[in-house]
């Protein structure tokens, strides 16, 4: 007999994009604490994961769940030079808002907004869409990263002539690159394994 | 021919030890080792599991044959027929890209205010040759990984429970789902890369 999905306990589905607190709730049993092994708690990297259920039902594939881990938080954390903090999350939050991922946008807008104090233009981004006017320099990084969304890509060498315009050095371009591919990564996990839910 | 374990996402890109693009990788060292690692935790696992070489590279071409990102689909065809696939495998994968490929994102929001940005797009089934030629695991994981690819805003449990019903666990999906997501990645990673050597 094949398992069944789950079904999420009564919640309010999130209908807009938002920089609040959102909880996920998995379509898929993640894994029991208890019946972890040290590898599948290895795997999570950092130990508080153990208590997201995204994180434990991902863990089934211990050895994936570690390495995009360790690549995502190289592309995001690395503080060596490049893209700052704040636009590399800028990336990561107009990829999310052009595939449509509510939880996602919702963790990198907040960051976003952090690191640049920028909260009204990242706002914009979330209520208008990849097409708001927040600045040419983040214009430039929004437009690549959409361009790099799009499936087949239409990212093309103006798309980094603009980036260059901007100011961003080719580090900063690889960034840029890196941060929007990562998340057409988290954005397919976080859409199809479980669905956003508005805390109470 | 065996498996090396030359990086592919610099093999892919055409990138040689000493080029500005080597130097730009050498400064996220973490992300290009688990990019590899991840590629290998997917495609050669320690661990195989219930999903074979075969189904994984086949998996592989049909993602990059959606992205319209050829070589890289010749890479993992490549792999396929390496794996021991029969002939009619490679080339029900290369039917199914042509019945398949499309423009994405696309997709629908839960009903609200976002629902002005609804936009419609074909929801892909197999055709009955294809079908009979990938079986009975690969043909539903097929219309998932489309779904995954083009419009992964419309994700349900209802897509989750029909690879449940078509034999795949909860833990085959979870790691069919990192091929796909992995893959989103490693495509446009590629594709960017590319794209800046090509704008010295």
């Amino acid at each position: 007999m094949s398992e069944k999905v789950l079904v999420p306990p009564d919640h309010t589905a999130p209908t807009a994009f938002t920089r609040a607190q959102l909880d996920w709730l998995p379509w898929l049993e993640p894994l029991a604490v208890e019946a972890m092994t040290a590898r599948h708690l290895a795997s999570l990297v950092d130990a508080a994961r153990v208590k997201s259920p995204y994180f434990r039902l991902l863990a089934r594939d211990p050895d994936a769940l570690e390495a995009r881990t360790r690549t995502d938080k190289d592309i995001f954390y690395n503080p060596d030079a490049g893209l700052p903090r704040a636009e590399r999350e800028l990336a990561a939050a107009a990829t999310s808002r052009f595939n449509g991922c509510l939880y996602c946008a919702s963790v990198h807008a907040r960051h976003a907004a952090t690191y640049s104090k920028r909260e009204a233009d990242v706002q914009h981004l979330l209520d208008a869409g990849v097409t708001a006017d927040l600045g040419e320099r983040w214009n430039a990084i929004v437009a690549a990263s959409v361009a790099l969304t799009a499936t087949p890509s239409t990212f093309g060498p103006e798309h980094v002539d603009r980036l260059r315009r901007a100011g961003l050095d080719d580090l900063a371009i690889s960034d840029v690159i890196h941060a929007a591919a990562f998340f057409n990564w988290a954005n397919r996990l976080m859409l199809s394994l479980g669905e956003p839910a508005a805390t109470v | 021919m065996a498996e090396t374990d030359a990086d592919i996402i610099d093999a892919l890109v055409g990138i040689t030890p000493g080029s500005s693009l080597d130097a730009i990788r050498a400064r996220r060292p973490e992300a290009r080792a688990h990019a590899q690692a991840t590629y290998r935790a997917l495609f050669t696992p320690d661990v195989p599991g219930n999903i074979s070489a075969q189904e994984r590279f086949a998996v592989g071409e049909f993602v990059a044959g959606l992205h319209g990102a050829t070589a890289i689909a010749d890479r993992y065809a490549e792999r396929l027929v390496e794996s021991g696939a029969p002939a009619a495998l490679k080339e029900a994968v290369d039917a199914a890209v042509k019945e398949a490929k499309t423009h994405g994102p696309y997709g629908s929001y839960p009903a609200g205010p976002l629902s002005r940005e609804d936009t419609a797009g074909p929801v892909y089934r197999v055709a009955a040759a294809t079908r009979r030629a990938l079986g009975p695991r690969l043909a539903p994981a097929f219309e998932h990984v489309h779904m995954l690819v083009f419009h992964p805003r419309d994700a349900a449990p209802a897509a989750l429970q029909a690879l449940l019903d078509a034999g795949w666990s909860t833990t085959d999906i979870v790691t069919l789902s990192q091929i796909v997501a992995f893959l989103s990645f490693q495509i446009r990673v590629v594709t960017g890369l590319r794209t800046l050597a090509g704008r010295p």
